[in-house]
């Protein structure tokens, strides 16, 4: 299986919140924000090798991140608070104001 | 100055002490920074995410600029106040990472120009703002929760990696007058869709699917057994300190629109996602936030095509782009002020160190100044009452 819907959430990390302070084109802020975290099976499912890279993809747009193991359960996928899944995310509020950037489903594939 | 002068002063250690931490909702108060010759060189007390906030805030700095090129302070506030007199539906958003006199000005240069405007919330914390708004919420200070609470549930937040402090401060190790024993007067549960840092100092766990928080919240019938208090994990800087005052002045909490010349409140129509998804704005003012950098690329672009002006201390996706930047002195590090705790208690910033750029209040009261003279004389600029929409 080369793609597979995932649910994405989006959260604060203590990287971050610390290498946001270096400014916003800093490396380490661009690292953490650019990074994707999955459970292990997943990874194994997806065939995915370290140092590759996945694409992220929602009828709002796509991206492309890098990934590493995480805790989380199956089926979810988390990314840092940034710049890199705004493509993703619908401006459709459903008149509350809100985007939703938490519990969007997205796909995901390996990529290059 | 005489050389023998400033070399005497560099060595001379400057400790400020009491000083609240400007990064996020849990608005640490005891915070020690110690200045030499101007210069931060350390701060006792707060958390890395605190301490960063502090020695890295020259890091990243803006500069004033018009259209990419270097300009002063003074011709960007002109610059600044062209655009917003003549904008006939404008918006004014950010305001979280600043103090509560900028956001007052903020309010007041809104009214004047019949602008919309909104905040972080509006995006971050919507539908529980207007939750509160509908039901009301039983709620309480930080304060009582040290005191008092002996069972913490940390339900969708992650208080270790957003909230540094608030485990030792308040809700899990802090010892209180009916908590001495600490951690060990209290039952903390974790509830989240994954495992986070907070788990690891929960005595339970309990995982919910991602968007099923309602069903789990209407099964517990959590006051059923106990009374329970809630309290919203409010993030970013003075966030909290902007609803409350939009609410005092408007009598809402985000999402107000001034184009009839008093407040209206409409979210889904009046907040910012809402205004730039459907292009409706035909100008921006971006104070203290980072409005390109985190919207959904639908968003950001309508920004990027309408005259935009951005007011921050340091550089970000919003400055790059922002047909005028004009930077500032950080609130609660090179500007003093007030702003909210996460529990609505206002608490005294501290300016610390001095900044070569004013203040966002100052930047604010002194575009108010010009565009209200821009308005008076008489530029052909409409006023708020005469506007074609609304
Ligand atoms: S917990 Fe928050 S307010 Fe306290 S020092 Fe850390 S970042 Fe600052």
């Amino acid at each position: 299986m080369s793609e597979r819907r995932f649910t994405l959430i989006t959260g604060r990390t203590t990287k971050q919140g610390r290498s946001i302070h270096l400014g916003k084109e800093a490396t380490e802020y661009l690292e953490e924000i650019s990074t994707l975290q999955m459970n292990p099976k997943d990874v194994e499912a997806l065939q995915l090798k370290d140092g590759e890279q996945v694409r992220l993809k929602t009828p709002y747009g796509s991206t492309v991140v890098k990934f590493k193991k995480g805790d989380i359960p199956q089926g979810l996928i988390f990314v840092a608070y940034g710049g890199f899944i705004n493509s993703l995310v619908g401006p459709d509020t459903q008149a509350t104001g809100m985007p939703n950037t938490k519990g969007i489903e997205v796909e995901v594939e390996r990529y290059g | 100055m005489a050389e023998g002068v400033a070399v005497k002063e560099a060595k001379e250690l400057t400790v400020v002490k009491g000083v609240t931490c400007p990064f996020c909702g849990v608005t640490c108060d005891d915070l020690e920074v110690h200045v030499v010759d101007g210069k931060i060189k350390d701060v006792k007390n707060a958390c890395v995410l605190g301490k960063d906030t502090f020695m890295h805030h020259l890091e990243g700095w803006a500069t004033p600029r018009i259209k990419g090129k270097p300009a002063t302070i003074d011709e960007c506030i002109e610059a600044a106040a062209e655009i917003l007199a003549k904008a006939k539906y404008p918006l004014i958003y950010g305001l979280d990472s600043t103090e509560l006199n900028a956001q007052r000005k903020a309010i007041e240069l809104a009214e004047l120009i019949g602008a919309n405007i909104d905040h972080t919330s509006s995006v971050c914390h919507a539908p529980s703002l207007q939750a509160v708004q509908t039901v009301g919420i039983s709620s309480c200070t930080v304060g009582e929760v040290k005191n008092r609470a002996d069972l913490i549930i940390f339900w969708g937040c992650n208080p270790a990696e957003a909230h540094p402090r608030h485990p030792s401060r308040y809700s899990v190790t802090a010892k209180g007058l009916f908590t001495p024993k600490g951690k060990k007067d209290r039952m903390v549960i974790n509830v989240d869709v994954r495992p986070t840092p907070t788990t690891r100092m929960a005595d339970a766990f309990i995982q919910v699917k991602p968007n099923s928080d309602y069903e789990v919240f209407s099964a517990l019938e959590l006051n059923r057994f106990t009374k329970f208090q809630c309290a919203p994990m409010r993030g970013h800087g003075n966030v909290v300190g902007m609803a409350q005052v939009l609410t005092w002045q408007t009598g809402y909490p985000f999402a107000v629109n001034m184009s009839r010349g008093y407040p209206r409140f409409n979210p889904g129509e009046y907040s910012v996602a809402d205004l730039l998804a459907h292009r409706e704005v035909d100008a921006a003012l971006i104070v203290a936030g980072d409005a390109i950098g985190n919207f959904p690329a639908k968003m950001a672009e309508h920004l990027q095509s309408i005259p935009l002006i951005a007011i921050d201390p340091k550089e970000s996706g919003t400055t790059k782009v922002a047909t005028v930047v004009i930077p500032t002195a950080q609130a609660g590090i090179a500007a003093g002020g007030m702003a909210y705790r996460m529990d609505h208690i206002p608490l005294v910033m501290k300016k610390v160190v001095d900044s070569p750029y004013p203040s966002d209040r100052e930047v604010l009261e002194r575009i108010l100044a010009k565009v209200s003279s821009m308005k008076n004389g008489g530029n052909g600029a409409p006023s708020p009452a005469s506007k074609g929409r609304g």
